[in-house]
């Protein structure tokens, strides 16, 4: 036994404590499965629908006309001038991202239990791809948010060069509550009561249906600290030009998208060890 | 693959490749699991609830906390295996084989010990990982191959070599919930025999398929281990053991307590099998349904010979006395009382009941009954079976039933071990055979040929 000894290159495994590298270096090494994770995602989200892809974008369409309705016609919520519906549209688009990326992430991992307790890979892998397959439907609705600044006669002005900075937040934000969620969820199935309750109230926490210029100014900053303020902000700003200068409200959302992303992944790879002991 | 050289006697020593690299060496290891204290998952408020227990009796005020109880599923476990060596590894159900199996698949983590590794391992310890009922075969191919660690340009490669093992060609485009579930099996199979890693660690998977199905996956198997791959095989299959591994680990309650060629392991595995206790199940913790007029208590098997003594295990063929109590509380009139037994998928396998015989248990408040059945000649095969437990009026009440009391394991009949290549199925009904070849010099008949010495010899030959 002692003529051989097991060469350098060799992998460990060994128990782990507490909090631990996040090792994105074997994300990366994963790529093809992430890949085919996000493909079958959006294969089998739309087979046996009617409507298919459809609902991409009939989700944040219709709830626009009803935001129209009651907000923009009835209520005579302001819309920082731009026409009612356009306004609320630009603010569902990037919503509708974040609220379905992050109930399917929270649901993923659970979801994915017999993956999970059948063959190793690097478990991050499951939440970002579910994220990730949400960017086709997010992509998807924007066509109908053009023709509407079309029909708006509302053009883009030269700050929409930002748009990419603003679905990159979106993106962060949706996957580092994602990470939280779909983590706790394994341990403490309540997760799957909170969360449509969570996003019911997010929602209401973020200026879609209503301007951020509807608070005194000395709370915006505080208010930003929920980063979707900072995603639907720059988005108005960007596409419609706004007059509300979201600059610090964008930093200060920034910093609580990368907080929520970061915290996100240690707190997924601490909890990550006992996945497939109690999934 | 030396079937020339002689298993040496010292156990340590692995059978086959001395001078071959270790390329996996456990060390100390060891996986506990809590039981009881806490459930499959936890909900937030009983979180909450224990920490706020936590912090009183911190303050000194709080009341012991429940005991929790923890067990190791896998304990103080060393071992090494050379590059090429095909180890086997047996062991009764809960004996540490399949937790030994997730952690060198990475896929739970050892709560002591290490284990290294050098090489890309592929574990298959399901078949079918990965795939998705509503894609087509040719879809799930690739999602399946992904996820069990193949590159999308080795799939590319053995694609076709993939659909052709698995016979289903004509369907590839078709989506696989419509596939019967021998073509589901033999193309998920195909794209797990199909990987190529340093290390692949299968968990028996073997037992799918049809028979000529189950023999094409062994023979499959059995190329992997020549070609210098090492594997690490758990099985109840003692007949694929011994024939594909070079050499076998016995598992006992989380301790490996034995280290040597296939047929010893083998041989000592029957022998702990049979030191089995006969079972008593208290069933005031399971599950009732019914009105309660009267509570099944307990229940015990006990398997019998053919001649009416008490053995230690359960077997194809014996007797089984299925013993309950019933504790009576409130008035009982003409019950029937009956017991079922299901396989593992939960299908109704055998039923008998007092009614049947024309029996009718009636009780009083405070009255014990027993009633016990006594099966004869049971010819379930080796395997897993649940026992379930009625009592009641036909199509008037429940009044006491659990749905599954007890499970019941039968086990290969030592006897027969060398012969038994297990088929899947449950029933295993009493034959004689004949065969009669017939050559042009005429008909050779050999009546009632229990072995037939070509499959013995090719067994043989594919260590």
């Amino acid at each position: 036994m002692t003529h051989t000894s097991i060469r350098p290159h060799t992998l460990r495994i060994e128990p782990t404590r507490g909090w631990v590298a996040l090792r994105l270096g074997e994300v990366v090494a994963y790529r093809e499965l992430l890949y085919f994770l996000v493909w079958r995602d959006l294969k089998v989200r739309y087979k046996q629908t009617i409507l298919g892809v459809a609902w991409a974008v009939l989700q944040p369409l219709l709830t626009m006309l009803v935001f129209a309705l009651f907000f923009g016609r009835l209520a005579r919520v302001p819309s920082d001038g731009v026409p009612y519906p356009l306004f609320a549209y630009t603010a569902l688009v990037p919503w509708t991202f974040f609220a379905t990326g992050l109930t399917l992430a929270s649901n993923s991992l659970v979801g994915s239990a017999n993956l999970i307790t059948k063959v190793y890979f690097p478990r991050l892998t499951i939440p970002l791809a579910t994220v990730l397959a949400g960017l086709v439907d997010f992509a998807l609705a924007f066509p109908v948010l053009f023709g509407l600044m079309w029909w708006n006669g509302v053009a883009p002005t030269a700050q929409v060069v930002w748009l990419p900075v603003f679905i990159a937040l979106a993106f962060a934000t949706a996957l580092g509550v994602g990470l939280w969620l779909s983590a706790l969820n394994v341990e403490f199935r309540d997760v799957r009561h909170v969360v449509p309750f969570l996003t019911q109230l997010w929602m209401f926490a973020t200026p879609i249906a209503y301007p951020s210029s509807l608070l005194p100014e000395k709370w915006r900053t505080l208010y930003a600290l929920n980063p979707m303020v900072g995603v639907v902000e720059g988005f108005r700003w960007a596409l419609l030009g706004t007059a509300t200068r979201p600059g610090p409200m964008i930093v200060v959302s920034g910093a609580a998208a990368v907080a929520l992303l970061i915290g996100g992944a240690f707190f997924f790879r601490r909890m990550e060890r006992t996945f497939a002991d109690v999934v | 693959m030396s079937s020339d050289v002689g298993f040496p006697a010292d156990p340590s020593l692995a059978p086959t490749l001395h001078d071959a690299p270790r390329v996996i060496r456990v060390s100390r290891l060891g996986k506990q699991y809590q039981l009881g204290a806490r459930a499959r998952y936890r909900t937030l408020r009983e979180a909450l609830v224990e920490s706020a227990m936590g912090i009183a009796r911190s303050v000194g005020r709080g009341r012991t906390r429940r005991a929790v109880e923890r067990f190791w599923a896998l304990d103080d476990v060393s071992f090494d295996v050379a590059q090429g060596d095909v180890v086997g590894i047996i062991g009764r159900n809960g004996s540490g084989k399949s937790t030994l199996l997730k952690i060198l698949s990475r896929i739970v983590e050892p709560t002591r010990g290490t284990v290294d590794l050098e090489g890309r391992v592929g574990s298959l310890l399901e078949v079918g990982t990965g795939f998705h009922p509503d894609l087509t075969g040719r879809e799930n191919v690739f999602l399946s191959g992904a996820i069990l660690g193949m590159r999308r340009t080795e799939i590319d490669k053995k694609f076709d070599e993939i659909v052709e093992f698995a016979e289903v060609e004509r369907f590839i485009d078709t989506q696989v919930k419509h596939y019967s579930s021998g073509m589901y099996m033999r193309l998920a199979f195909s794209v797990a025999a199909h990987l190529e890693p340093d290390i692949l660690v299968v968990d028996e998977v073997l037992a799918v398929g049809d028979a000529a199905f189950q023999k094409k996956c062994l023979g499959k198997m059995g190329t992997v281990a020549r070609h210098g791959r090492t594997v690490l095989f758990v099985s109840h299959n003692m007949g694929a053991v011994v024939s594909l591994c070079s050499r076998s680990l016995l598992l006992q309650s989380g301790h490996l307590v034995l280290d040597s060629d296939p047929i010893t392991v083998a041989a000592r595995y029957q022998a702990t099998l049979t030191a089995a206790p006969t079972s008593t199940t208290d069933l005031a913790g399971a599950e009732h349904y019914g009105s309660g007029k009267a509570r099944f208590v307990s229940l015990r098997f006990v398997p019998e010979r053919r001649d009416g003594t008490t053995r230690e295990m359960m077997c194809p063929g014996s007797r089984l006395r299925v013993e309950t109590r019933i504790v009576c509380s409130a008035p009982v009139d003409s019950a029937n009382v009956g017991i079922t037994v299901y396989d593992a998928s939960g299908y109704r396998l055998v039923d008998a009941n007092t009614a049947m015989q024309g029996r009718f248990v009636s009780m009083k408040p405070g009255d014990e009954a027993r009633v016990d059945f006594a099966l004869d000649d049971v010819r379930l095969k080796p395997g897993t079976y649940l026992v379930g437990l009625w009592m009641g009026r036909s199509n008037v009440e429940d009044i006491d039933g659990i749905l599954y009391a007890a499970t019941l394991e039968v086990e290969p009949d030592p006897q027969q071990l060398q012969h038994s290549e297990q088929f899947p199925g449950s029933y295993l009904c009493a034959f004689k055979h004949s065969v009669v070849i017939s050559t042009q010099a005429g008909d050779v008949a050999s009546p009632g040929v229990r072995d037939e010495p070509g499959q013995r010899s090719a067994a043989g030959a594919s260590r």
